[in-house]
């Protein structure tokens, strides 16, 4: 019985009640404090009941101190002094024994009265107003994020489908890589696609936000990359968003700050990931994208960060793609790029710098055209295959070379098929222009005179195309392992430079970073700079003499599509081997922004110097003197397999 | 007057007299001290006892007076005596030979003020009846029997009941619950402890799961000493517990007690317990669980027979101005005749008497004053654009948040035109805000208004003193928590009440206090203004609601009933009738005319917190702790409906202004809103449950739920609709 109310009740033994007369000089008998501690806990439960009331008309939740000393006070108890808090007050076990107390520390008033940090009074109590829920059918989530649709779906799907949003586009990074890699591998989802879809397809609300863009990215990242889902037609809407990041002139890209080339180089790759794995879902797709990419390359009235989109949307999608849409355009285009590049005005300065950009892109784009037509053709001529085969063959050896790409996960015949499939289909019935196979020795005519030696430099793949071979059946038999040994290889880097250069296109330095939420161009490039640096020093030696004698000798000879130069009349020994290099570069790292940085790379403060921003302070590109073409061109033709 | 068990010869003398006096407290919880009487056994009831039987209330009426002028003599009240015979009409000797004596009721209970020692939360009302004795109602357990056979004879009856036809087996189960807390109470009294351990020990786990509040209590209780000043046990005692039972089994139980010679049950029986026995099929245990719960069982049948107005009072004619203010310029001398019509058209509908309605001037109430005129217009104006709500069409809600508020925000207010918004603290203060751009500005100062041009247009523009311009004010004044809070319906009066036992009427012209109205000597938990302004209703921890007029300090009316503090109150929209809602778990409704309870409505299982009467007023909506809100047919007095979804207390509860749609806001942090229309639809026709009561509830709250709306962990303490049913909530943001 005692042991029942024990445990309903709190209790006060006879023994506290006799210490407790005792400290007052009490002695009390046993009797006496027997009834005396009955009576008292009587008397708590009794007021204990009562405040409960207090607080049921306080509305809380919580008994607090005063409701009791209010239930007090209506019974006619003298209220207790102390704590009055409405927090719960700390309550300590006594190591010693089964003693329990409140803590009660003392307080040192002295401290406190000359206190200089004087706590200020807590912000003043205000009413706000929102609207909860518009018509009754409210967001579950204030923000409004969440279509009212998904009210549709069970609960643990949309919570779900909350977390993970919430989580990718929140702050906290660490758990965007785990929502991220859940979205990528979780089997369950495919009832949330629709939803996942209609958030990446805010990607035009923010495009303010390149971190944002950036994320919803990677979201579409994620989605392709889950082989448990079967986007279907929905691959359609995903394009669209990520072409939105490839080709439209961002709001976020009015300042110059803002980095959308990046958020531009990754939107592309992730276009042409979309496109090898779930090409085949849409019909004509390939065709669409190329169709729309044209448009913008065709419309001189887009800004040139929209050019630069295209040119490298162009590219991801592989060499063919440049053959049929860029090389065709390209007599037309650059007439427009070279009068934007030539005007010095202080004005143009920024739309120069972005002129640049594109220059670049154009420039890695048709050299893997140059390069990836040689091997195509010879691979044609080697195994004397039909031109189905050398169709294939292109396209496997432009998935391991092409730089930017990650490669699918889905076995490469299917992705081979795709492609093969869509250009077939494009061809047949093609309303881009008529499109007739250029030679290669006329395309490269045709290039070279526009880009000079800086296209030459990276053409110089006689030992390259061995390194390819090589290279690809390695990475047919392992995509997602780092290419094979030359490239970290000190000997090969310091006999043959320019193969070391080739052998740095390796797809893996830019895929690897696939989980990595940095874009892996950004990525790559640190890794490109840094070979670059090793490049440099070990082949400096060979060339250092040679190539800066070449520079001086063509000062007043630069040609006049890059007529200027500050470099001119630096008349510095480094810059000059640095040409070789940068155009070694340019091949590894695929972005044609490179070279205008690499002319300053040899010298060491400036590394420390962010590349973009650098890039972008830089009123002049690479500066290619003739000599150096002239010796490119001997190189050239050493080692072109013609 | 009533249904008295026509067989029982046995029962019948003591029944008649206890059933007498119960149904005086029941319904004449009138202005004054209502009943010095009722535990008294006195000469005057048990002497009318034969006679009355079959009069009517006439006499019992005029008994009640004599009673009440007795014990005004008792106290030498002369002048009250002489002013309240006259009005009664009563001649000057009508006291002499039937007010004999009532010295069964102690001596103390005279000065009605005076707290009890015992510093049990008692009115000064109920102090009187209390005060007479704790020992005399207490004695009634002196009964010795021998504690040992206690369980004998509990589990004697048990067996009985649960051997017994399944049809009455609900019926009499209901039997358990009272006897087994007279039992025990009983066993305590006699110092029987350890028996009295034992038996709670062993027969408490059958009880019914919503008592188990009340049997928390009375574990708690286990010597004799405690049952002095025991508000539970009072409650206990000084009410008989009732049942509702239908003759058969009613019969079968006597059948049984009498046979096995029980008489210290039957005892129990026929003291402590009343059984209203009705004709007709037993009840199903449903039907039962439905309506008991409360503190003191079921309502009485009788209780709830007498006729209640609850149509709406006719609208007051208004001329509408012409919606186009070009068109009346236009129609300056064609005036007169474009208007009559125009009347008549708006005119027709409130033209039709309600049949249910009061009278006009049943009760008194204020002269409409120009600017109530003006208001009226706005309001219908506002009513035409009012959206109509429906299933398909549900309000938008707009949550207004409480920030920063650490001391405790324990009530919310809106006008009527949504446009102030007042909350109460824990910390006693009472804050105003404005929710429109419009600030608060307070009236200049007596010198600054003597400078003033009394005859420009402005004048009541110029009056306001700019520099005091802010979006709130602070109201400090009272002592303690401040429970209640009510905007007057013309905006110029808020009204508080609060933990310190007062309630106070602020003027938002001047953001001064204005009145402080004491009455109630414990917290007051709810106040409110009537719809009509003027007049408003307060109830506290003194069990007792009282209405009163702004202009009169003391109040016009108690309504004393309720077994436990009363916890809200309410006024119908029509002002004659005043609902209030209490831990006793009833809530009676009261004609404010003459403070008779002319509802009692059992069924909820805990205390209620809210309180909602349709727009029509035909129908009363109730929250209480359980979660549940209940629907009550006023006209009939019956439970028409049953809503089940929410995981707390509720806390405010708001038809929209049509009365589509109940939203109800709770505790769990949730609005939720019911589909009202069918909610009373469905039950409208059924004319057998009106004539018996017995109501059959199917559970179809699922489908009565329109919405379930999440606040951000706020607890949602009030609602209101706007003028166009859009859905306001407030609540404190505690994170």
């Amino acid at each position: 019985m005692a042991d029942r109310e024990e445990r309903r009740f709190a209790e006060i033994s006879r023994e506290s009640v006799k210490f407790m007369a005792e400290s007052t000089g009490v002695e009390l008998g046993d009797d006496v404090a027997g009834l005396l501690a009955e009576d008292v806990c009587y008397r708590l439960r009794e007021a204990t009941q009562s405040s409960s009331q207090f607080m049921r008309h306080a509305k809380r939740r919580k008994l607090t101190v005063e409701d009791f000393n209010r239930a007090l006070h209506w019974s006619n108890v003298e209220a207790i002094c102390g704590y009055g808090a409405q927090d719960t007050l700390p309550f300590r076990s006594a190591k010693e024994g089964e003693l329990f107390f409140i803590e009660d520390r003392d307080i040192n008033l002295v401290e406190l009265a000359l206190a200089t940090n004087i706590p200020k009074g807590c912000a003043e109590t205000m009413v706000r107003v929102n609207v909860s829920y518009m018509d009754g059918k409210g967001n579950l989530e204030p923000q409004g994020t969440v279509p009212s649709a998904v009210q549709s779906l069970s609960d643990d799907l949309l919570k779900y489908y909350q977390q993970i949003t919430r989580a990718i586009l929140g702050e906290d990074p660490h758990l965007m890589k785990v929502a991220l890699l859940d979205l990528q591998s979780n089997a369950k989802i495919a009832a949330l696609l629709p939803y996942f879809v209609y958030v990446i397809s805010g990607v035009k609300s923010v495009s303010h936000d390149l971190e944002q863009l950036n994320r919803l990215l990677h979201m579409v990242k994620s989605l392709v990359q889950n082989p448990y889902l079967y986007l279907g037609s929905y691959i359609r809407s995903l394009v669209s968003s990520v072409m939105y990041c490839i080709l439209e002139p961002l709001a976020a890209s009015i300042n110059p700050l803002n980095d959308h080339w990046t958020l531009r180089d990754y939107a592309a790759l992730l276009l042409s990931h979309i496109f090898w794995t779930h090409g085949d879902l849409v019909s004509g797709l390939y065709h669409q994208i190329l169709v729309s990419l044209q448009k913008v390359l065709s419309d001189p009235v887009r800004p040139l960060c929209s050019h630069y989109g295209a040119v490298v949307g162009l590219h991801a999608l592989g060499w063919k793609a440049v053959e049929r849409v860029l090389f065709p355009h390209l007599p037309a285009y650059w007439a427009n790029l070279q009068a934007v590049l030539d005007d010095y005005s202080v004005s143009n300065a920024q739309v120069k710098a972005d002129g640049h950009k594109v220059y670049g892109a154009i420039l890695v784009a048709v050299e893997r055209l140059l390069k990836m037509k040689a091997l195509s053709l010879s691979q044609q001529s080697d195994g004397g295959s039909s031109g189905q085969t050398g169709f294939a063959g292109g396209s496997i050896c432009y998935r391991v070379s092409s730089p930017g790409l990650s490669p699918p996960p889905e076995p490469l015949s299917e992705a081979t098929l795709g492609i093969a499939s869509h250009l077939q289909a494009g061809g047949a019935g093609c309303p881009l222009e008529e499109w007739t196979p250029v030679p290669l020795p006329a395309m490269y005519c045709e290039l070279y005179s526009f880009f000079g030696d800086s296209l030459a430099v990276r053409f110089s793949t006689g030992p390259g195309f061995s390194s390819y071979s090589a290279l690809k059946s390695s990475q047919l038999s392992d995509a997602r392992k780092e290419p094979p040994g030359p490239t970290s290889n000190p000997d090969t880097t310091r006999k043959m430079p320019q193969l070391t250069a080739n052998l740095n296109i390796s797809p893996r330095h830019d895929g690897s970073p696939r989980t990595d939420p940095t874009p892996p161009s950004l990525a790559a490039t640190g890794s490109g700079r840094s070979l670059t640096r090793s490049c440099s020093s070990s082949s400096s030696v060979q060339r250092s003499r040679s190539s800066s004698r070449s520079g001086q000798r063509s000062a007043g000879l630069s040609r006049d599509v890059f007529p200027k130069a500050r470099f001119t009349s630096s008349q510095t020994g480094p810059p000059a081997f640095s040409f070789l290099i940068g155009g070694r570069q340019m091949g590894l790292r695929c972005q044609g922004r490179r070279p205008f940085q690499t002319n300053f790379a040899p010298t060491p403060p400036l590394s420390a110097v962010p590349p973009r921003a650098y890039a972008h302070k830089l009123p002049v590109i690479g500066r290619v003197g003739k000599p150096v073409r002239r010796w490119a061109c001997s190189h050239y033709s050493l080692h072109l397999p013609l | 007057f009533r249904a008295v068990p026509d067989d029982g010869g046995l029962v019948d003398a003591d029944e008649d007299k206890d059933i007498k006096t119960e149904a005086s407290n029941d319904s004449w919880g009138n202005n004054n001290a209502n009943d010095g009487r009722l535990l008294s056994p006195s000469p005057g009831s048990s002497a009318s006892a034969g006679s009355n039987k079959s009069a009517a209330g006439a006499s019992e009426e005029q008994q009640t007076l004599l009673a009440v002028l007795q014990f005004l003599r008792k106290n030498k009240l002369t002048e009250s005596v002489e002013i309240l015979r006259r009005e009664a009409g009563l001649p000057e000797d009508s006291l002499e030979p039937k007010g004999a004596e009532s010295s069964g009721a102690g001596s103390g209970g005279a000065s009605g003020g005076v707290d009890l020692e015992g510093g049990d939360a008692s009115s000064l009302l109920t102090a009187g009846e209390d005060q007479p004795d704790v020992n005399v109602v207490l004695s009634a357990y002196s009964q010795q029997g021998d504690p040992a056979l206690y369980e004998v004879y509990y589990s004697g009856l048990k067996r009985f009941i649960e051997s017994v036809l399944d049809c009455h087996r609900a019926e009499l189960s209901q039997v358990f619950y009272p006897l087994f807390v007279h039992m025990y109470l009983e066993l305590v009294y006699n110092n029987h402890e350890s028996e009295a351990k034992a038996f709670f020990e062993k027969f408490s786990g059958d009880q019914e799961c919503y008592y188990e509040d009340d049997l928390r209590v009375l574990s708690s209780l286990t010597k004799k000493e405690h049952m002095r000043g025991n508000e539970t046990l009072l409650d206990f005692r000084t009410s008989k517990f009732v049942l509702r039972i239908s003759r058969d089994s009613y019969q079968l139980l006597k059948r049984h007690l009498q046979e096995r010679q029980n008489n210290q049950i039957w005892n129990i029986i026929q003291e402590h317990l009343y059984i209203d026995i009705f004709d007709g099929m037993p009840r199903s245990k449903s039907q039962i669980d439905a309506m008991s719960g409360s503190l003191a069982g079921e309502a009485k049948r009788e209780a709830n027979k007498a006729k209640v107005y609850y149509g709406l009072l006719k609208e007051p004619e208004i001329e509408l101005p012409l919606d186009d203010e070009d068109e009346e310029a236009e129609n300056e001398e064609g005036k007169p005749k474009k208007k009559k019509p125009k009347k008549d058209s708006l005119g027709s509908k409130s033209k039709k008497q309600d049949p249910n309605a009061p009278s006009q001037n049943r009760i008194p109430l204020p002269e409409l004053k120009d600017s109530d005129k003006l208001d009226k217009i706005m309001y219908m104006k506002e009513a035409t654009k009012r959206i109509r709500l429906g299933p398909d069409n549900l309000p938008s809600i707009c949550f207004y948040s409480f920030l920063n508020a650490y001391q405790g925000l324990t009530a919310v207010d809106f006008t009527d035109d949504s446009s102030l918004i007042a909350g109460g603290f824990a910390d006693s203060t009472v804050r105003v805000w404005s929710v429109t751009p419009k600030k608060l500005r307070k009236v200049k100062s007596a010198a600054d208004l003597n400078l003033i041009d009394k005859e420009s247009d402005d004048v009541l523009e110029r009056i306001m003193d700019e520099k005091t311009a802010s979006e709130s004010k602070i109201l400090c004044g009272h002592s303690g928590p401040v429970y209640g809070i009510s905007f007057s319906p013309d905006r110029n009066y808020l009204l508080s009440s609060s933990e310190d036992g007062t309630v106070r009427l602020w003027s938002l012209q001047t953001f001064t206090c204005l009145v402080g109205y004491k009455g109630h000597n414990y917290p007051v938990w709810d106040t409110q203004f009537s719809p009509h302004g003027y007049y408003f209703v307060s109830g506290g921890h003194d069990r007792v609601a009282r209405l009163w007029a702004t202009d009169h300090y003391q109040p016009l009316r108690m309504f004393s009933g309720h077994l436990a503090d009363v916890t809200c109150t309410r006024f119908h929209p029509n002002s004659n009738y005043v609902a209030t809602g209490s831990s006793d778990r009833t809530i009676r409704l009261w004609d404010v005319l003459n403070g008779n309870c002319v509802r009692i409505f059992t069924g909820h299982k805990g205390p209620i917190h809210a309180l909602a009467f349709s727009p029509n007023g035909k129908f009363l909506a109730s929250g209480a702790t359980d979660g549940r809100v209940l629907l009550w047919d006023i006209g009939h007095g019956l439970m028409v409906g049953e809503l089940k979804g929410h995981t707390d207390t509720i806390y405010s509860l708001r038809f929209s202004r049509d009365g589509e749609i109940l939203a109800s806001g709770s505790m769990d942090n949730t609005v939720r809103l019911w589909d009202a229309t069918k909610a009373f639809d469905d039950l409208e026709t059924d004319d057998f449950t009106a004539a018996t009561g017995h109501i059959h509830l199917q559970d179809n709250s699922q489908e009565l739920l329109l919405g379930t709306y999440m606040t951000k962990s706020t607890p949602v303490i009030h609602l209101h609709f706007t003028r166009r049913n859009l859905l306001l909530a407030a609540g404190a943001y505690n994170p």
